[in-house]
């Protein structure tokens, strides 16, 4: 393999999980537009996903696997969608007035909840995501290609173009821009901010599905404790687009799955979470803001 | 002038608490309820000194495990590589951890609000998977194996050694714990303290009238950490080994729901929180497999109920926090 095989095999790699990084990290993202709250229970959202992924998949082995992979997505989207809609209702939306700190307790208190839920439902150890996708491989110039990394390429990115759509030209996207940028002002003039606030965590919850059904697609196990660590990644993507910035969350996410590809490829695969966790913190103190940010709340 | 009589029934109502702490393991020598109030007793050690960082000085800090961690592998190091005894190891683990957080507030304070949030969370990561990683000194991820239990002279006794005994440890956390949260009520009550808060209710008015900013900061990052530091010791000579999984960010949320349940800025609320949240789990051993499910919801109805914590003393302050939404 040639130096600039194995760059652009790092690349194919990082791609991928950055495609997963960025569905989950649009949730974080988001959120944090509409209400300034960071939900650390979205990774855990984005755990129930893969785990109704697996449900289907279980369910409907012997479909064929481009009617399966739709049917997957669509249920995890849905339970997940469900969830986060219900997370909003019943937790945050109670405690709005509240310090936001208080609501990151609720969000940790929220993702001790779906874990434990989750492990009592499906049990605590490794669980086998059987991949429907036949073992297609392309060589192109020495480099590997598989057809499951086309399918995150293309899954990934078709729904940021929907997304992005969605926001920028209907009227319920440009109702959460609205809220986004000035809550009480939407409210006096007749937005109904509570129905497009469980509308954005519906939505968030449901990308996080879609990159749940494609960890598991990629990795071939879930486990309940995954939600965590990938979570944190996405949020690090998140921060590293600039937070509450929808291109940026895809940019940052493509960006950290990139930076740890390369990381593992180049450097020892050991060091790839604290080489994401460091390039976060010096960029932080370059570039405050992030790369596409703009200024956050500067309160705890 | 103190009030007489105010100073009196104070005295009265520590010096019972006092005798209740000191009697209960006579009382009561189940060693199984004993290891649970130590490991209560330890989060309140950090449940104090995160209260300084995020209640007083209104840093939000999410990687407070990290200086747990410097403290515990800076004794067991200390012990393991050089013979240290604990009642050596205490003090280099406090100022090591403390200066680390000194290192880390530098850089860290510059970047604001949620920033700053994810920032030291990136802090808490990397100081746990670089223990993980430097095995040839820290044994990776099977941990540092084979510290000292505290031993210690006796009147009477001659040396008495720790070892896997429940009462010491005990004596020792509760000793502990009551100097710092007596060192913690002094602080706050000084004119750092009264910076601390004045920065914590509006950063921009408390540098206008002359408070350097971000040497306070620093001030409380340092003591923040120094009182991990603290635990963290004591909490290796206990285990007789540290690993790298006992220092999670989940040990980090964990401390800061406890400050959030006593009330922020509290030293109180931080004692009396860390104490139901850190013995509320083995309360709830009786639900078996439903335990931490169990644990969730009440972290959540908690804050539903009470968002001001259980001993909010500063209310005003907190309503007039911004909230991060209207209605």
């Amino acid at each position: 393999m040639t130096p600039l095989q194995l760059f652009l095999q790092q690349l194919a790699n990082g791609l991928t999980l950055g495609a997963i990084y960025a569905l989950i990290a649009l949730g974080y993202t988001m959120i944090y537009g509409v209400i300034q709250l960071i939900n650390f229970a979205h990774g855990e959202v984005f755990m129930v996903g893969a785990y109704a992924a697996l449900t289907i998949v279980l369910l409907a082995s012997s479909a064929p696997w481009w009617a399966l992979l739709p049917a997957c997505a669509l249920a995890a989207m849905t339970a997940c969608g469900v969830v986060g809609a219900a997370m909003e209702r019943f937790a945050y939306r109670p405690i709005r007035q509240a310090p936001r700190l208080n609501a990151l307790i609720t969000a940790i208190g929220m993702s001790f909840f779906l874990q434990n839920a989750i492990m009592l439902l499906y049990g605590a150890t490794d669980r086998q995501f059987p991949n429907p996708i036949p073992p297609v491989r392309w060589d192109i110039g020495g480099v590997t290609v598989t057809l499951m990394q086309v399918v995150i390429w293309l899954t990934g990115g078709s729904v940021m173009i929907g997304l992005q759509l969605l926001v920028m030209s209907t009227r319920l996207g440009m109702a959460m821009r609205a809220t986004a940028q000035d809550l009480r002002a939407c409210a006096l003039l007749g937005i109904p901010v509570n129905r497009i606030i469980a509308t954005t965590f519906m939505i968030g919850s449901a990308l996080a599905a879609i990159g749940g059904m494609l960890f598991g697609l990629h990795y071939g196990t879930i486990n309940f404790h995954d939600g965590y660590l990938v979570g944190l990644k996405a949020f690090t993507a998140a921060v590293l687009g600039g937070i509450g910035n929808i291109p940026g969350a895809m940019v940052g996410g493509v960006v950290l799955g990139l930076l740890e590809g390369l990381g593992a490829g180049y450097l020892s695969s050991q060091w790839k979470n604290v080489f994401a966790f460091v390039v976060l913190v010096i960029l932080l103190l370059f570039k405050p803001t992030g790369l596409l940010g703009e200024r956050v709340a500067d309160r705890a | 002038m103190p009030d007489l009589a105010h100073v009196r029934s104070q005295t009265i109502r520590w010096s019972i608490g006092a005798l209740a702490a000191l009697a209960l393991p006579l009382i009561n020598p189940n060693p199984y309820q004993l290891d649970v109030l130590t490991t209560a007793l330890l989060y309140a050690l950090l449940a104090l000194g995160l209260n300084l960082i995020v209640g007083l000085t209104g840093v939000l800090h999410l990687g407070y495990a990290a200086f747990f961690a410097i403290g515990a592998y800076t004794y067991g190091l200390l012990n393991v590589h050089l013979g240290c005894p604990f009642w050596l190891g205490v003090a280099p683990a406090s100022v090591v951890a403390g200066l680390c957080g000194i290192a880390l507030g530098i850089p860290a304070l510059r970047v604001r609000g949620d920033y700053l949030a994810i920032v030291t969370l990136g802090f808490g990561e990397i100081v746990r998977i670089t223990f993980t990683n430097l095995e040839a000194w820290t044994g990776g991820p099977n941990g540092l194996l084979g510290i000292d239990h505290p031993r210690l002279w006796l009147p009477g006794q001659g040396i008495l050694d720790f070892g896997v005994a429940s009462a010491p440890y005990y004596y020792l956390v509760c000793v502990a714990t009551a100097l710092v949260a007596g060192v913690c009520v002094r602080l706050s009550r000084s004119r750092i303290g009264r910076a601390w808060r004045a920065i914590r209710e509006d950063e921009v008015a408390a540098s206008c009238m002359g408070i350097p900013v971000l040497h306070l900061k620093l001030l409380a990052q340092g003591c923040g950490g120094a009182i991990a530091g603290i635990a963290g010791a004591i909490f290796a000579a206990k285990q007789g080994t540290v690993t790298p999984d006992s220092f999670d960010f989940i040990l980090s949320v964990m401390v800061l729901a406890m400050i959030v349940l006593g009330g922020l800025g509290s030293v109180r609320g931080a004692v009396v929180g860390a104490l139901a949240l850190g013995s509320l789990p083995e309360l709830l051993r009786g639900f078996e497999q439903y335990r931490m499910l169990l644990f969730g919801l009440a972290m959540i109805l908690m804050m539903r109920l009470r968002p001001q914590g259980l001993f909010g003393g500063f209310q005003g302050t907190i309503t007039k926090q911004k909230p991060f939404g209207i209605f």
